[in-house]
């Protein structure tokens, strides 16, 4: 009889949602609780603390593009990271990936130092532009991808972790990055200067995203790119929920054996899922450089570049219960704390760093919830099973390959 | 004649520069041993060095600065043991969760207590009667601060705890096969907490080496990614601590060199981009990974929760 009305009426996976979203909320609530803690030990006034945080995000026109602005590579690379985490690839390479779309983004965006004639000659208005802004986001998206595929390779094919893979191929990146900005990549203002600022130079406007004028009266740095992002959120989700590709690469993550006995190759879904993944924060690198700073500089570190959107994406989609549309509030909610640090700095002199202690905590309190759902999942075994439930976290862990 | 002065001050600081890999590598490595995966190594590494900085800096006291940063580790592996054993969270996303922990508060409190890196007065180098004074090899071997020479004596000791002691078996059986482990009335959970809690212990004592030993300064990310190197060399040393060591060691000549660089230029007459220089360790350790994982088998138990009656 339960079995009947389950048909029909879709209770359990309800009740999942509604249990998924309200312990997201508890783990975040949990380390904003710690936060303030954390403000009270330091002589200073949580509410107030938290006040200046939500001013400085949100309080004006101009904080609220700003706050928008910081979410935007932050939406990228969840997006990806809900593909690979689904795919069950931890995928820890976003700094690295990010980089590395950049560079190919920024590289495509300067070799049009000129407007081809045959692009000019085509009949529809704004081509040129159209086309060059594609051309440079497909390569920042194809470099990424590939950057992530170098781990897929070495995990599908020679059984390397790529959680390690990622870390290096993150190294490497910065260092390539590095090296191309000082050489090939160098403003040529910057070449005959004693003290070089190893930055490239500026792209053409016809290179550029459109900054998003209708936000405000007043220019702000709200560009594109969010509206980019938001459309991928929308692909990736039909991608992952309603396509062949998806379900596999879902099935991938669920069960390794599972997979294998249904005859999906497994080894392609995986490389599947971080190739996706990779040209997602390829992305994210590449929209940095065209929307917002029109060229590529670096401080040395892979950060001063990047601002951790690599590591903090991957914060935003675990918040986003590692669904793309989940992804879009999660990524404002952690570009809002993100910009809001900086007025807790100023108004209640609490480092910024505060914000990254609290990410921190949120990943750790995301994680370890996870036990609760799957206990009480469990409890609810005389409820007939319901496979294609997706669990907020797939089961990461790898199984053996034989 | 000069390349030999090169040669021997290359060697000395690839051996110094060893040492906080050696230490978190070899505590990582007890915890994987047992199955456990901890990939927050470099955010306890920097809560580590700053404890251990601020202690000294504050007291002036070097062994207050080393028991500060072991407490500080162990407490932060305990944190790890709880959400990877109790709660059995997947470990390679909490570990990214305690690496931005450990990242953001030590700085935090870095900028609320100090703020300007300001230097201290680290371990000094052990002169040794006679031994210092020898050519060439008193430099590279005789002529370092003490963090250095208990890093190294703690290689054959792991190797020993691992392999010829009860708790060493018992290690390694949680991190084989957890079911038999649990059936022989070994307490998998107990094993693991006491493993993870030594390798944070470690890793806090490899944070304290860089910031009382070898740099002796604490700034914002004073690890720059070292832990995660660490995390790496457990599997370039195929979880065994004298291979580890040895990863350690490729990594800091490679870094030591790389200090040299310019010296070694003018010296050789090559010119080498830095960057490449920097980026050849990496290069190096995911080749290794290619050629050890098909050949050495890790861990069975890695990254598995263990819980009683799952198979």
């Amino acid at each position: 009889m339960m079995a009947f009305v389950h048909r029909f009426f879709d209770t359990s996976k309800l009740i999942n949602l509604v249990l998924n979203i309200s312990l997201l909320l508890l783990a975040v609530g949990a380390a904003l609780l710690v936060g303030a803690v954390m403000i009270w030990l330091m002589d200073a006034d949580p509410v107030k603390a938290y006040q200046a945080l939500y001013e400085g995000a949100f309080g004006t026109t101009n904080s609220r593009a700003e706050t928008l602005v910081k979410a935007t590579p932050l939406l990228f690379v969840g997006i990806g990271i809900c593909v690979a985490f689904r795919g069950g690839v931890v995928n820890v390479g976003g700094e690295g990936q990010m980089i590395i779309g950049a560079l190919a983004a920024v590289w495509v965006a300067l070799s049009f130092d000129t407007v081809p004639r045959f692009l000019e000659n085509i009949p529809i208005h704004d081509f040129p532009h159209i086309f060059i802004v594609t051309a440079s986001l497909l390569a920042g998206f194809l470099a990424g991808a590939a950057w992530g595929g170098i781990a897929g390779v070495l995990k599908a094919y020679f059984g390397v972790n790529e959680i390690l893979s990622t870390i290096m191929l993150n190294q490497i990146a910065l260092q390539l990055m590095n090296y191309l900005l000082n050489g090939v990549l160098l403003d040529p203002d910057q070449k005959d200067r004693v003290n070089r600022i190893p930055k490239t130079a500026r792209i053409q406007d016809y290179a550029k995203l459109p900054r998003l004028e209708w936000f405000s009266d007043t220019p702000t740095r709200l560009h594109a790119g969010l509206i980019i992002g938001l459309a991928l959120a929308v692909v990736v989700y039909i991608l992952l929920w309603r396509t062949t590709l998806g379900y596999r690469i879902r099935a991938v993550g669920q069960s390794n054996r599972a997979s294998r006995y249904a005859g999906i190759n497994v080894k392609r879904q995986v490389l599947n899922a971080i190739l996706i993944s990779g040209g997602c924060a390829g992305l994210a690198g590449a929209v940095q450089v065209l929307g917002l700073q029109y060229r590529m500089q670096t401080d040395g570190s892979a950060a001063g570049f990047t601002g951790n959107a690599g590591f903090n994406g991957i914060v935003a989609a675990l918040f986003g219960g590692l669904h793309p549309i989940g992804t879009i509030p999660a990524s404002v909610f952690f570009g809002a704390l993100l910009i809001g640090a900086q007025s807790i700095q100023r108004e209640v002199q609490v480092p910024a760093s505060l914000i990254t202690t609290l990410n921190g905590l949120v990943v750790i309190f995301v994680v370890s919830s996870q036990i609760f759902i799957k206990r009480l999942t469990k409890r609810r075994a005389s409820v007939p099973p319901q496979p294609t439930t997706p669990k907020s976290v797939p089961a990461l862990q790898e199984e053996p390959t034989q | 004649m000069i390349t030999d002065i090169i040669k021997a001050s290359v060697a000395a600081s690839a051996i110094r520069l060893a040492t906080p890999y050696i230490f978190a590598s070899l505590g990582e490595t007890f915890g994987q041993r047992s199955g456990v995966l901890n990939l927050g190594v470099d955010g306890i590494m920097l809560l580590g060095a700053f404890a251990a900085y601020y202690a000294v800096f504050e007291t002036g006291n070097l062994l207050l600065g080393v028991l500060a940063a072991l407490i500080v580790g162990m407490l932060l592996g305990l944190a790890m043991a709880f959400i990877s054993v109790t709660l059995q969270a997947e470990q390679g996303i909490s570990g990214i969760g305690v690496y931005l922990f450990g990242l953001g508060l030590s700085e935090l409190l870095f900028q609320k207590t100090v703020s300007t890196p300001t230097p201290i007065e680290g371990f000094p180098r052990i002169n040794f009667p006679v031994l210092t004074d020898l050519p060439v090899l008193g430099e590279i071997f005789f002529h370092h601060n003490l963090l250095v020479y208990v890093a190294f004596a703690l290689v054959p000791i792991s190797s020993f705890i691992l392999n010829r002691t009860t708790f060493g078996l018992q290690i390694r059986a949680v991190g084989q096969n957890p079911e038999a482990a649990d059936a022989m009335g070994i307490s998998v959970a107990r094993v693991r907490y006491m493993t993870v809690m030594i390798g944070g212990a470690l890793a806090g004592l490899a944070g304290a080496s860089l910031s009382i030993a070898l740099l002796n300064i604490f700034q914002s990310n004073l690890t720059a990614g070292q832990g995660f190197i660490a995390v790496a060399l457990v599997y370039f040393g195929a979880w065994r601590p004298y291979w580890v060591m040895g990863g350690a060691l490729l990594f800091s000549t490679v870094n030591a060199l790389q200090l040299q660089v310019k010296t070694i230029e003018n010296a050789l007459g090559i010119n080498v981009p830095s960057e490449f220089a920097v980026m050849a360790p990496y290069v190096v350790t995911i080749i290794t990974l290619i050629f050890a994982s098909k050949r050495v088998e890790q861990p069975t138990a890695l990254t598995k929760p263990f819980e009683r009656g799952e198979s």
